[in-house]
């Protein structure tokens, strides 16, 4: 039987939903044993909230003071001390799990597999190659300890409800100080985020300047949404480059995108095709955004998205 | 001090070019790979962009470039060599890949040889986008880690690194040595001219091979079979804002 270790995604006090959707693709085990570890500092609330995701059996939290920043360098000793007993280690596929499992994978001589997105058997998984261009189906022999990121955007975050028992790990790892925080420059917390909102508002190129993006902005929120952006927006600073989606940036499955004055180039696309709704709005009808898009509109999107904001502030009254 | 020079260590990938279109073969075997145009991984192209740019500021004597290929990769690493690099290391491989922690077990070896104060690689290759060698590398080597980075700003004892995360930028100060994967946008690389082509042709190259290094690169995760994408349909096209947006309305989306 397996018995699956999902490293919690935390910041702030508060369990990432990546953390959800990873137990999600653990639970496509059948009879898996599901285990989630916390790193954490002692206080702290995540143990407890972890414990509330529905199918985890048990959280094992341990505490250090180190792990007030989740350092790949401190916590990849911890996650392989804790996680040696079991068949599998699942840690969601964002820029923390990304980070840190390839370290854990190395410490544990064991293979790792990056962004799963269906977990197929206890030893065999499907995952995107070429920037999404090719799906591959991976297998390793029976019996091999398997190191796995999670792609976040193909997995539902596994329900609320759970009451599993926490456990408190003492971790007797000799943890190294060459590492050390120094600065988090977050982005704006006042909108939903980017990685997790239900709806999601993008700009590309078309926009043409970072006070122009505000028109982006304004629609994103009257429509509660997050705001993304294309490559070529953030390179040429008219977004920062956390609002990025696409291969290299951020891979996202929203129930709506909004695409706005972005082309659609492959690696844009990759970060979007699990969205449920893909909305583009293009001057030019040979955009490839048109070809996946549910709900195409060629036209001035300078004058297309006041139009549509005052469309839903009428509808409103 | 001992006068030993202060050496960079880039690793490197010939993989597909960005610019192909990649093809998944009918019979679900693999991509199509026969004749396409292959090149420098674009994230290590800029890993060996960061390295030259530090040796220029007089932060290190020499960039010694790596790559784990089959023979015929040495035009890449002529490449790179031309971009402005000193010497390059050549670990050939006998056509089967090598996985991300064979790769780090290689150029564990390559560091013991090479002793840098840096390692600096892309954060991932554009073919199998793995995200793993460096720092299965750092892992292995004992050393800290800096992924992702947008920005390298080195002291004569340590790396101050501010890395793109999902949360914004995070800066972190590491020891060195340590190991280094870049992101977009650390930098430009360079264009190569003509002339530095011509010199990078009598650059020192060195070849070894996996066996002379004691690795086995067996693999362990074994592709079975690879398919397209599920493709998306494509949708309606409307003719105007009032258009869209009864759209949006009949679809629950606003």
């Amino acid at each position: 039987m397996s018995q699956v270790l999902v490293i919690a995604e935390h910041a702030g006090g508060k369990l990432n939903v990546s953390t959800a959707k990873t137990v999600k693709a653990a639970a496509s085990l059948a009879g898996a044993e599901i285990v989630v570890a916390v790193f954490t500092t002692a206080g702290s609330p995540v143990a407890a909230q972890a414990a509330q995701i529905a199918g985890v059996s048990r959280v094992l939290e341990v505490t250090h003071a180190s792990n007030d920043h989740q350092l790949a360098a401190t916590l990849a000793p911890q996650v392989a001390e804790v996680g040696k007993p079991f068949t599998h280690l699942f840690a969601p596929s964002t820029t923390f799990g990304k980070d840190l499992m390839p370290r854990v994978a190395a410490l544990l001589d064991a293979p790792q597999i990056s962004d799963v997105m269906s977990v197929e058997s206890e030893s065999r998984f499907k995952r995107p190659i070429y920037a999404g261009n090719a799906i591959t189906t991976v297998e390793v022999a029976a019996g091999t300890k398997i190191i796995a990121t999670i792609r976040t955007a193909s997995f539902e975050a596994a329900a609320g409800g759970g009451n599993a028992k926490v456990e408190s790990v003492a971790s007797g790892v000799t943890l190294p100080s060459h590492t050390r925080f120094v600065a988090l420059a977050a982005a704006s917390a006042d909108r939903p985020d980017l990685q997790s909102a239900s709806k999601v508002i993008s700009g590309g190129r078309a926009l043409a300047s970072a006070d122009a993006f505000k028109l982006i902005y304004g629609l994103a929120d009257k429509l509660g949404a997050a705001v993304g952006a294309s490559r070529a927006a953030v390179d040429a600073g008219y977004a920062p480059n956390d609002m990025q989606v696409g291969q290299t940036g951020k891979i996202i499955a929203p129930e709506l995108y909004i695409a706005i004055g972005i082309s659609g180039a492959i690696q844009h696309l990759t970060g979007i095709k699990d969205a449920r709704t893909i909305v583009a709005i293009n001057k030019d009808s040979e955009a490839p955004i048109f070809e996946v898009a549910d709900i195409g509109i060629v036209g001035d999107l300078f004058t297309i998205v006041p139009e549509l904001e005052k469309l839903i502030d009428a509808s409103r009254k | 001090m001992t006068n030993q020079p202060r050496r960079i260590l880039v690793a490197i990938k010939r993989v597909v070019d960005y610019n192909v279109r990649i093809r998944v073969k009918p019979d679900g075997s693999g991509v199509m790979l026969d004749s396409v145009k292959l090149s420098i991984n674009p994230f290590d192209q800029i890993a060996v962009e960061e390295a030259l740019r530090i040796k220029e500021r007089g932060r290190a004597d020499e960039v010694v470039i790596a790559t784990i290929a089959p023979a015929d990769a040495q035009a890449t690493l002529r490449n790179a060599l031309a971009m402005g690099a000193q010497r390059a290391l050549h670990v050939v491989t006998e056509g089967a890949s090598v996985e991300p922690l064979a790769a780090a077990r290689v150029l564990l070896k390559l560091v013991e040889k090479e002793q840098p104060f840096l390692v600096i690689l892309g954060k991932q290759a554009i073919d199998d986008d793995n995200n793993q060698t460096g720092q299965m590398l750092a892992a292995l080597w004992n050393r800290p880690q800096a992924t992702f980075a947008s920005k390298v700003e080195l002291t004569d004892t340590a790396a101050k690194v501010t890395r793109e995360v999902d949360a914004g930028l995070e800066t972190l100060e590491v020891d060195l040595p340590a190991v280094v994967t870049t992101d977009l946008r650390l930098n430009e690389p360079r264009f190569v001219k003509l002339p530095e082509i011509m010199k990078a042709k009598t650059k020192p190259l060195e070849t070894l091979t996996l066996a002379s290094l004691g690795i086995a690169t067996d693999a362990r995760v074994k592709v079975t079979r690879t398919d397209p994408p599920a493709g998306r349909q494509r949708g309606i096209m409307v003719k105007d804002t009032p258009a869209l947006f009864a759209e949006l309305q009949k679809r629950g989306l606003v």
